[in-house]
């Protein structure tokens, strides 16, 4: 369908639901539909044969993230919980009541930060524990080897935490949220308090602003092919190029989905240069990166959007809204 | 704040005070009255809060420089993150009470909500809330700025320990905090016993109640041209102070008033000049201005660099249409104030 154009709309393929809380992230683990909701459960299945699996009892899920297979969650209860389709939730840490502000997820490896303190965890159960300068807002594992990079006051860090010695410190003023690696490991990119993204080429630590946002640029999101980043927190998805060795360094960006509406989430089809936009007004529509077709996938209404999720093969997509009204579009094939 | 009358926001209120002036006192009470609301509160020492509430969060102050080139633009980071975090659990408090620890400044709490546009979405400063020691303030005054940035930023102020000191003393309490700030609502107490309206809901930053602190305002006008009538009362216990009128040496206020018109043309870029050249001493600042030719009241309040100003409710016909504005500062150069202001008549 993505390719024809005479598809004008997808809303009536999208099965709308209530989630029941304000959704943190949707995405799809071993090919089910998931829900993490801030109430602290994660809603399980297709919509009609729903399940509510209590990950956080009597507690809220204030992060979550998700590879496919781990849906990993952080709670304002302190802990770090990984659920796979097969069995029941697994905690990973309990720190003690304290908001669990980050996560990061690499295979069976998983990062996490309460405040300053920052915890990986290998695939063989080893924690190491570094302390950032201020609280770690963001973290991300570098695709290729066991390193993370955590979002501070002032700039980034990149940790190995199996090597003793000091952290590598990327430094640009400000104050750092979000943290992405692109895809081929040349590049991080954060999402900043001011309205802009910042990134670095690692090769050489040369800085890249990327400004120009009306808003906080909180939803970063990769094409398959890694040479685009799409982004939030302006009237339409904006994409930076990342084909070239410099990155977008002197480039203008795409824009996606201009509408009359903030964009508050976008996820990259996992196949095609097609990316779904989630709208402050509920609005959700896919948009052809090569044209800019747009479709649209569900109709304005129900308040921000704040999860959106592709399965594996890019067959079908889940989006929830901070109401609490949630959504699994099914491509017709 | 211009549009504080959404419901969904959640008002927060900024409790400061310096060390042991009874601030966690405050907070124990108002966590215990039975007042039906749920408080989700921001703490930044756990375990000193005696009660057990499942929405205590522990924060460190994290005070972030805005890259936006204004110097004293700094946020609280740390509650720009927790007011994400709370936001998502919303329905399961009713407001927010931010303890700050007793060095604190308070203005980038302030800032905070005048800055972050997502806070700003979800929530409202309601009032900065000091709470003063009663036998310890005017030590405090002198040796801390911290104590006096307090008093100076506060919109209601507690004196609390008024069972320590002697009635002469606590007068001269209330007059050096009024020479600070006659701004505030000042409330006496043993044991932070003030009722828990005097404190929640003042809606002290939102510009449509600034016609509410107009009793204020001619408060402090007849205070500033008549030093001596607020404390008349008082001349029999005040003998080795005569006149019980104090100027602090570094921390004022100015008030100004303008009959009549203020001329758009020339007030807008006054009070932006005045904002940026003097906003690093400037605390606190509002305004009530009667623009030429606008039939409604142009309100403003701000902090530091920061202005908030709308158009509010039309001028009523038996209303005198004249123009107020008050400073709360550090050093302020309150000739040029006064006269820039003067010179902005129509």
């Amino acid at each position: 369908m993505i390719d024809a154009p005479a598809a004008a709309s997808l809303v009536q393929h999208a099965s709308l639901f209530e989630a029941g809380a304000h959704v943190v992230l949707a995405t799809f683990v071993d090919g089910a539909p998931a829900l993490a909701l801030a109430d602290g459960f994660v809603l399980v299945g297709v919509p009609g044969q729903q399940k509510r699996v209590v990950v956080h009892p009597d507690a809220a899920i204030l992060t979550a993230i998700s590879d496919g297979k781990t849906l990993l969650t952080g709670g304002d209860d302190g802990r770090v919980v990984a659920l796979r389709a097969d069995g029941e939730p697994q905690e990973i840490a309990d720190e003690k009541g304290r908001w669990i502000d980050a996560l990061a997820l690499h295979g069976k490896a998983y990062a996490w930060s309460a405040g300053k303190q920052v915890r990986a965890r290998d695939e063989t159960g080893i924690v190491k524990t570094w302390s950032a300068p201020s609280t770690a807002r963001g973290l991300a594992f570098q695709p290729k080897g066991y390193r993370v990079a955590a979002t501070h006051y002032n700039g980034a860090t990149l940790w190995f935490p199996k090597v003793e010695g000091a952290p590598q410190t990327l430094e640009w003023k400000g104050a750092h949220l979000d943290a992405t690696f692109s895809p081929d490991g040349r590049f991080l990119v954060t999402s900043m308090q001011e309205n802009a993204l910042h990134g670095w080429r690692l090769a050489d630590s040369r800085n890249m602003r990327m400004t120009g946002y009306p808003a906080k640029s909180r939803s970063l999101s990769w094409s398959h092919d890694g040479q685009w980043l799409a982004t939030s927190g302006a009237d339409a998805a904006v994409v930076w190029p990342f084909r070239d060795k410099d990155g977008p360094m002197g480039k203008a960006p795409r824009e996606c989905g201009v509408r009359q509406a903030r964009v508050t989430r976008v996820a990259f089809h996992p196949k095609a240069l097609v990316v779904a936009i989630g709208y402050a007004d509920g609005a959700v529509l896919l948009c052809r990166l090569a044209d800019a077709a747009e479709i649209p996938a569900r109709d304005p209404g129900g308040g921000p959007v704040s999860a959106l999720g592709w399965d594996a093969a890019g067959a079908r997509l889940m989006f929830g809204q901070e109401s609490g009204a949630a959504g699994l579009l099914t491509l017709p094939a | 704040m211009t549009t504080s009358h959404e419901p969904e926001k959640i008002p927060v209120t900024v409790l400061t005070g310096y060390l042991g002036a009874g601030k966690t006192t405050l907070l124990n009470r108002i966590l215990t009255e039975p007042h039906g609301k749920r408080y989700a509160v921001v703490v930044n020492e756990f375990g000193e809060i005696g009660i057990d509430n499942e929405l205590v969060v522990g924060a460190d102050e994290e005070v972030f420089e805005m890259n936006n080139g204004c110097i004293c633009c700094t946020v609280r980071g740390d509650l720009i993150r927790i007011i994400e975090g709370l936001m998502k659990r919303k329905g399961r408090f009713d407001a927010i009470i931010v303890e700050t620890t007793g060095l604190a400044d308070p203005a980038p709490v302030a800032q905070t909500f005048f800055v972050d546009e997502d806070v700003r979405e979800a929530a409202r400063l309601d009032a900065v809330v000091t709470v003063a020691d009663a036998k310890w303030l005017a030590q405090r005054l002198r040796d801390a700025p911290e104590a006096k940035n307090q008093i100076a930023f506060a919109d209601v102020i507690i004196i609390n320990k008024t069972d320590l000191v002697s009635a002469a003393e606590l007068r001269e309490v209330e007059a050096r905090i009024r020479a600070i700030n006659p701004y505030a609502s000042l409330h006496r107490a043993k044991k932070c016993d003030v009722p828990i309206a005097d404190v929640l809901e003042r809606r002290a930053f939102d510009l449509d109640r600034i016609l509410d602190i107009e009793p204020d305002f001619l408060v402090a006008e007849d205070h500033d041209h008549d030093h001596d009538h607020h404390h008349e009362h008082d001349h029999g216990e005040t003998r080795h102070h005569g006149l019980k009128h104090y100027h602090d040496e570094d921390m004022q206020s100015v008030a100004v008033r303008l009959e009549g018109d203020v001329d758009p043309a020339k007030f807008m870029p006054w009070i932006n000049r005045v904002t940026q050249e003097q906003g690093a001493n400037i605390l606190r600042c509002k305004g009530i201005v009667a623009m030429k030719g606008d039939p409604n009241r142009f309100v403003f309040q701000g902090v530091h660099m920061m202005l908030d100003g709308d158009s509010q409710r039309e001028w009523r016909k038996d209303e005198k249409r004249e123009s107020k504005v008050v400073f709360i500062g550090r050093d302020l150069a309150e000739e040029d104030i006064r006269n820039g202001f003067l010179a902005c008549a129509a």
